[in-house]
């Protein structure tokens, strides 16, 4: 029973009442994800479990058998910022910091969400191509609250680094 | 939270029989049994991890649509054939929580998640439901967000959900496999039960039931909207919500489909409010009627008495919306 975490292999807690957030904070020592709530309702713990965002406090560790673990450790380092990370930094899209983690994780997923096709319920045309408006962004990133209402800065900061996102697909 | 035992069956006969037992609860994606667990307000001596059935396909089935238990909310409105034949599904579900949950949240676990009273979350506070015989808090207290249609002197929660509004309208069918192994089909305007004097029972279910599936039959002609009154624009349950279907005929309403979230404990349908629309040129006059018979028995708690003309209109905007009439 094993799940990975930033490319690193780990053993499932005995307990199955450890939330894949607590076993991130204090088995893994991954104190970057943070709990807010711990009740779904913040969007502090947010990770990508398989490449999907989720709340890591409503999910129990063990159930995470063979599952592949994306944390904030995981995106970027101080000296080799991400580009979401840098965006944030840049636009000062915080102010405290404690809900940055779960929101650039969040953002991370968002915008392969939007790439996916997946519509919002500010969508239009269920049907169309999803543009990448101030709505659409507040929209998707409804489960990250920010109790410093760095909101703006943060969308601005979302924006930028989807632009980057979008220049360097075309280079590629 | 308390202690339990958590097991991972591989097979559906297994899951079911291992749920046979009262103490022991299904978990799926875990969004709503877990947060209640941290509450105390479910205390499973054991889960059962329903997450390696195969149930998670969505595919058709005749002409209609066939959604496994375990597909997530986010995979069912994003199928292109949800998308395209049954847009009510997709919104309704794209109305509710976030998409971190979700990602998370599973067909059979948003069908079977639980009241948002503030009374039955909380283990201090009488409720009937949680521990029948305590009382109802929330009938002389905080009852904003409660039932104004079907409730009981002992229950006045509401179904919070979004996605099983939209599945009412759409006459969906819930598949459930039960310990013997046999599979029914129940419509999904039964599934959900009234409070009545056994508030503690949400839906149909027994012990050992695993739902497997939710049918949506062919797709229909017409208008399909879903509309949510919240208390701000995202990420808040339903006050009112409607779900509505309906089929223009040379300028009268053809076939109609109307189900209402956040009014009752469980997804609210009245065809009598459908057959009055039916044949019917639309007319602000015709939708006052129609919305007449809906709360015909409609009764406030004091805090909720907002809701009985909030759904009027509510009611009436998406009746004209659908109609095409201009208000
Ligand atoms: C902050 C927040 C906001 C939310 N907002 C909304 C909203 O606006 N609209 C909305 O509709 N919902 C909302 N939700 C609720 C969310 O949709 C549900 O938590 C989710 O759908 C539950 O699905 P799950 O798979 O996680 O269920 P679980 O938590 O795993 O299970 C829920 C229940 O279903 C039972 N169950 C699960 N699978 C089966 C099965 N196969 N057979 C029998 N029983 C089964 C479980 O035993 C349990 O009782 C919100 C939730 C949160 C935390
Ligand atoms: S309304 Fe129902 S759920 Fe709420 S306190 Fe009363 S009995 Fe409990």
């Amino acid at each position: 029973m094993t799940l990975t975490i930033n490319g690193e292999s780990r053993s499932l807690p005995e307990d199955p009442r450890i939330s894949l957030l607590d076993y991130l904070r204090q088995g893994a020592g991954l104190t970057g994800t943070k709990k807010g709530c711990d009740h779904g309702q913040c969007g502090a713990c947010t990770v990508l479990v398989n490449g999907v965002r989720i709340n890591s406090c409503l999910t129990l560790a063990v159930m995470h058998d063979g599952d592949d673990i994306t944390t904030i450790e995981g995106m970027g380092t101080p000296d080799d910022l991400s580009p979401m990370q840098a965006a944030f930094v840049k636009h000062d899209g915080y102010q405290c910091g404690y809900c940055t983690p779960g929101q650039i994780c969040s953002a991370v997923a968002m915008l392969d969400e939007v790439a996916a096709g997946w519509p919002s319920d500010v969508t239009d045309d269920l049907n169309g191509k999803v543009e990448l408006t101030g709505d659409e962004i507040r929209e998707r990133m409804s489960g990250n609250l920010c109790r410093c209402g760095a909101y703006s800065n943060i969308v601005e900061a979302i924006q930028e680094a989807a632009l980057e996102t979008k220049t360097a697909g075309a280079d590629a | 939270m308390k202690p339990f035992a958590y097991l991972r069956p591989d097979s559906l006969t297994h899951a079911s029989q291992l749920t046979e037992e009262p103490s022991a609860i299904p978990i799926a994606g875990g969004t709503n049994l877990l947060d209640l667990m941290k509450l105390q307000v479910e205390t499973p001596e054991s889960l059962i991890d329903v997450n390696k059935l195969s149930l998670s396909e969505i595919g058709d089935e005749g002409e209609g649509l066939r959604i496994g238990a375990l597909a997530t909310n986010t995979a069912t409105a994003a199928h292109p054939r949800v998308r395209s034949d049954y847009p009510v599904l997709a919104r309704a579900i794209l109305a509710g929580a976030t998409q971190q949950l979700r990602n998370k949240a599973t067909t059979a676990g948003n069908l079977c998640q639980r009241t948002r009273c503030y009374y039955f979350t909380n283990i201090d506070q009488p409720c009937n439901k949680r521990e029948p015989g305590s009382g109802c808090g929330a009938l002389d207290g905080i009852a904003r967000l409660h039932a104004i249609l079907g409730a009981s002197s002992q229950c006045i929660a509401t179904y919070p959900g979004d996605m099983a509004v939209a599945m009412a309208a759409l006459g969906a069918e819930v598949e459930i496999m039960n310990a013997g192994g046999e599979t029914t089909r129940v419509p999904l305007e039964d599934f959900h039960r009234l409070p009545g004097d056994t508030p503690e029972k949400d839906n149909i279910l027994e012990s050992g039931d695993i739902i497997t599936g939710v049918i949506l039959p062919a797709p229909v002609k017409g208008v399909q909207l879903y509309r949510k009154v919240r208390e701000r624009s995202s990420y808040a349950f339903a006050l009112c919500s409607v779900a509505a279907i309906v089929n223009m005929e040379e300028g009268r309403i053809g076939d109609i489909a109307l189900a209402f979230g956040g009014l009752a404990h469980k997804p609210w349908r009245d065809k009598r409010v459908e057959e009055a629309l039916k044949g019917t040129e639309p007319s602000l006059k015709g939708f006052d009627e129609a919305a007449e018979i809906l709360l015909e028995d409609a009764q406030g708690y004091g805090e909720n008495d907002f809701k009985i003309p909030l759904t009027r209109r509510t009611l009436k905007a998406v009746l004209c919306e659908a109609t095409g009439m201009d208000t």
